[in-house]
């Protein structure tokens, strides 16, 4: 049962990412990215990360595809061009990459690797919301402050960016 | 938990080379941020996976950094895509060659 579900999300998966690069239209290309979203959050759920897949359908299909959507139709593009000629370079990376992975597997085989007797926190059960607030706020206490300051240099970022005067130069 | 970890690990391998072939190949900016908007969601399901593989639940609290820097990403990306846009007409990244040597 938990392999079909997992086959199911990871063909939807896979599908809709190689969709995401291969569509022209880039509105076509955000909703297959917004499909992902929804099939990566199901595999979290089969995971037993039901507050990451709360947070990545909330964060990422409503806070940031609907930001991908609004400049797509704010730029009114028209339909793409063709492919870079960058293509050799790409099939190079790409080819390198399969290879890498076939010889790790070719070495290291299918085997999974032993599970760490528990002795840290447990993931499942009862509260997984409450094991991540557990661990967030006290060893990751730190980078969770030095994130919040992330975004509000991104915030702060973004509107000088995007206010009309940075490309003629202000008079004052 | 019945599925291997290693078919996560493919899972996730396949979704990086295909963001990394996206990145590579497209003109268009947008599509290369959703491009790199894929191979996050490839080392976030890693995390993940191992997150609940080996019990420990810092996997999971690395990948509500990954969101930040994504979101974070994803507001200043698109912030210079509208500026670029402002000032050439364009969003093909051919066009755009002023640091080139």
């Amino acid at each position: 049962m938990e392999q079909a579900f997992f086959f199911y999300f990871a063909f939807v998966i896979a599908v809709t990412s190689v969709l995401v690069v291969a569509l022209r239209n880039p509105i076509y290309s955000t909703l297959a990215l917004l499909i992902m979203f929804f099939h990566v959050a199901g595999l979290y759920v089969t995971l037993h990360a039901e507050f990451l897949a709360a947070v990545q359908i909330i964060v990422y299909a409503g806070a940031i595809l609907v930001l991908y959507l609004f400049v797509v139709m704010l730029l009114n593009l028209k339909q793409d061009v063709r492919y870079h000629r960058q293509w050799p370079i790409a099939a190079t990376v790409g080819v390198a990459l399969v290879i890498e992975a076939i010889i790790l597997t070719a070495m290291k085989g299918w085997t999974s690797p032993v599970v760490a007797a528990g002795t840290e926190t447990a993931v499942g059960g009862a509260g997984n919301t409450e094991a991540i607030g557990d661990v967030l706020y006290t060893t990751y206490l730190f980078p969770f402050e030095v994130a919040s300051l992330i975004l509000l240099v991104a915030m702060i970022g973004a509107v000088i960016l995007a206010k009309k005067e940075l490309v003629e130069p202000a008079e004052s | 938990m019945t599925v291997p970890l290693s078919y996560y690990l493919a899972l996730s391998g396949i979704m990086f080379l295909t963001g990394v072939i996206g990145v590579l190949l497209r003109r268009n900016i947008i599509i290369i941020l959703l491009s790199v908007e894929l191979m996050l969601n490839a080392t976030n399901i890693n995390f993940v996976a191992f997150s609940q593989y080996f019990h420990n639940v810092a996997g999971q609290v690395f990948v509500f950094f990954t969101l930040t820097v994504a979101a974070a990403e994803v507001a200043v990306g698109l912030a210079i895509v509208i500026a670029l846009y402002r000032s050439k007409s364009t969003i093909n990244i051919d066009e755009f060659q002023l640091l080139k040597w």
